[in-house]
């Protein structure tokens, strides 16, 4: 073995060491992510329940979500969460920014007040919204808004507002994180090219929308995937936030991972879940290579 | 950007940086009344004001003594711990590897890694349950950290960092007689300790605050994560705010002290990972 490894060339050597350093990463990746991911499109092609073995069923499971008006419902849930949620965070983080990087003063700070909430565990600070939603005298919320004369409101137990009222610490906690990147893109912005507008006479307005936001393109493009992945990905706040983690009252608020979830793990539906899990992978996988092209046009 | 307008006679400037420090103040806000009220006993629960009239740590030591957070909290640290070590090690020598080493399939391995980045999690929560029941991992601490102990961002993002470490200092190694181990270890690895520090809190913080998986993963209660455990325990306690605000304290203000530690190289690493990844 040493007398082979000896009589090996420089670049045949490498080779033997790339390969043994890559053994086990690249066993881990082939076992646990590439073969799962095969598995789970078999696994959706099956009427699997974990109790029985499986029978291949052909594209059943996909022409029965297809019927299913609750996973219509879900499906359109999870993109509410991403239509609002999305533009929503993306707007407030870009104003924030954009000012902040305008201040001096204590600007470190006031950053560091934003971004807190995207460290910290979304189970717990659901909770916390959730206290914060409960009716008179508990909720914060509503004591407020009978303080100033209004009715109290449902929040979490209203079929038209429960989305909102999940959505809004969603937003509250990715916010930081935009606000960062938003920072570090604004940064990145060379300063003579607003000293060259600046000179010429160009006011704010134009300023922002010939310049900053053409340049922060590849910023926003990022933001915005990042983003509508994390939204359409949306599952620990819904859980902690609804009734026995059910994405209630009546599948208002439950999005397409809490039902895979449900599915799968409560009631054993191990091959309609798999097959929603492809409908997810498909919409994610969409958002990407629309990014990708976004970023090639230009 | 300044505009070149002076911040102390300019009234928009300052209207508009005391709007942002208020936002900034309101964000914060939940955890201002999280802790508020962890700090209060039974009969001011629904006094909602910020400091508490009569303080007490109560609500901790019921919490300490009567539940499992004490458990659920070192289970949390030991599963974020081992995951962190093991990722900044397997990641580091997988995308130092691809970085500098050429050899027949490079490419390959590097595409296969990259495109585990597009799968998401819930598509293979399914196949992972099923290898666990069979391998009798499920409600095991290996059971809980199996699919995060190599990871395909840190591997694309080390592999990255390890372009900025020249090619002529591995090959001087090299001919210094060297093992290839050492040399990664020795001379590559400590170049690219920001990366490395970045990776590292990354790593924790997601497993620390990870729940969909070991949600399905755990069974008995004394295997939970704080993530987990508040979930149930919080639902079993669904009217005693106190207590779930004390729960709710318990699993976020670690992280808060490590923010306010680490709050540089947190940010730096937020911008690293999001600008090259």
């Amino acid at each position: 073995m040493r007398a082979w490894y000896h009589a090996r060339t420089v670049g045949q050597k490498q080779a033997v060491w790339a390969w043994i350093f890559l053994a086990l990463p690249l066993f881990f990746f082939i076992a646990i992510r590439l073969f799962p991911t095969g598995y789970t499109t078999y696994v959706s092609l099956t009427d699997w329940n974990l109790l029985r073995p499986k029978n291949f069923i052909g594209a059943a499971n996909y022409l029965r979500l297809w019927n299913d008006p609750v996973f219509w419902q879900v499906f359109w849930n999870t993109f509410k969460y991403l239509l609002i949620g999305m533009p929503i965070s993306l707007v407030l983080s870009f104003l924030v920014a954009y000012y902040l990087d305008q201040m001096r003063f204590l600007q470190g700070t006031i950053r560091a007040l934003y971004f807190i909430p995207f460290l910290t565990t979304a189970a717990a600070m659901a909770w916390v919204w959730r206290w914060f939603y409960q009716p008179v005298p508990i909720g914060i919320f509503n004591l407020i808004l009978v303080d100033l004369g209004f009715s109290q409101q449902p929040f979490l137990r209203s079929t038209s507002q429960a989305l909102g009222s999940i959505l809004a610490p969603a937003i509250w906690a990715g916010l930081g994180f935009q606000v960062v990147i938003f920072l570090a893109g604004l940064r990145a912005i060379p300063e003579t090219y607003y000293e060259a507008a600046r000179i010429d006479g160009v006011g704010r307005w134009t300023i922002l929308r010939e310049i900053t936001l053409p340049l922060l393109r590849p910023t926003i493009l990022f933001l915005v995937v990042v983003s509508s992945i994390a939204f359409l990905r949306i599952f620990d706040k819904v859980y902690n936030m609804t009734v026995d983690g059910k994405g209630g009252p009546l599948n208002a608020t439950r999005p397409l991972v809490l039902n895979i979830y449900q599915l799968a793990f409560t009631d054993y539906r191990m091959g309609y879940a798999a097959a929603q899990t492809m409908v997810l992978f498909l919409v994610l996988l969409a958002v990407t290579v629309i990014q990708l092209r976004a970023l090639r046009t230009k | 950007m300044s505009f070149g307008f002076d911040p102390r006679r300019d009234p928009r400037k300052i209207l508009i940086w005391t709007l942002l420090a208020l936002g900034g103040i309101v964000m914060i806000m939940p955890f201002a009344f999280m802790i508020s009220t962890s700090l209060k006993g039974r009969g001011e629960v629904y006094d909602l004001r910020l400091v508490p009239l009569a303080p007490t740590l109560e609500n901790y030591a019921y919490l300490f003594r009567e539940t499992k957070f004490v458990r659920w909290f070192l289970n949390s640290f030991s599963i974020a711990a081992v995951s962190t070590i093991s990722v900044l090690f397997f990641d580091s020598l997988a995308g130092y590897v691809l970085c500098k080493y050429r050899f027949k399939g490079r490419q390959i391995v590097f595409v296969a890694i990259l495109s585990t980045l597009m799968i998401p999690t819930e598509m293979l929560v399914i196949p992972w349950y099923v290898m666990s029941k069979n391998m009798g991992w499920l409600d095991t601490y290996w059971g809980i950290m199996f699919p995060g102990m190599i990871t395909g961002f840190g591997v694309f993002l080390m592999k990255q960092f390890f372009e900025t470490v020249p090619d002529a200092l591995i090959d001087a190694a090299r001919i210094d007689g060297l093992s290839e181990f050492r040399i990664f270890w020795e001379v590559a690895l400590p170049l690219v300790t920001p990366a490395l520090s970045a990776l590292a809190i990354f790593t924790f913080l997601g497993s620390w605050t990870a729940f969909l998986w070991p949600l399905i993963v755990t069974n008995s209660s004394s295997n939970y994560t704080v993530p987990v455990g508040l979930a149930s325990f919080s639902g079993e306690f669904s009217t005693e705010w106190n207590m779930i605000m004390t729960g709710a304290a318990v699993a976020t203000i670690p992280t808060l002290i490590v923010f306010i530690l680490l709050q540089k190289y947190i940010i730096r690493g937020v911008i690293l990972s999001g600008v090259k990844g």
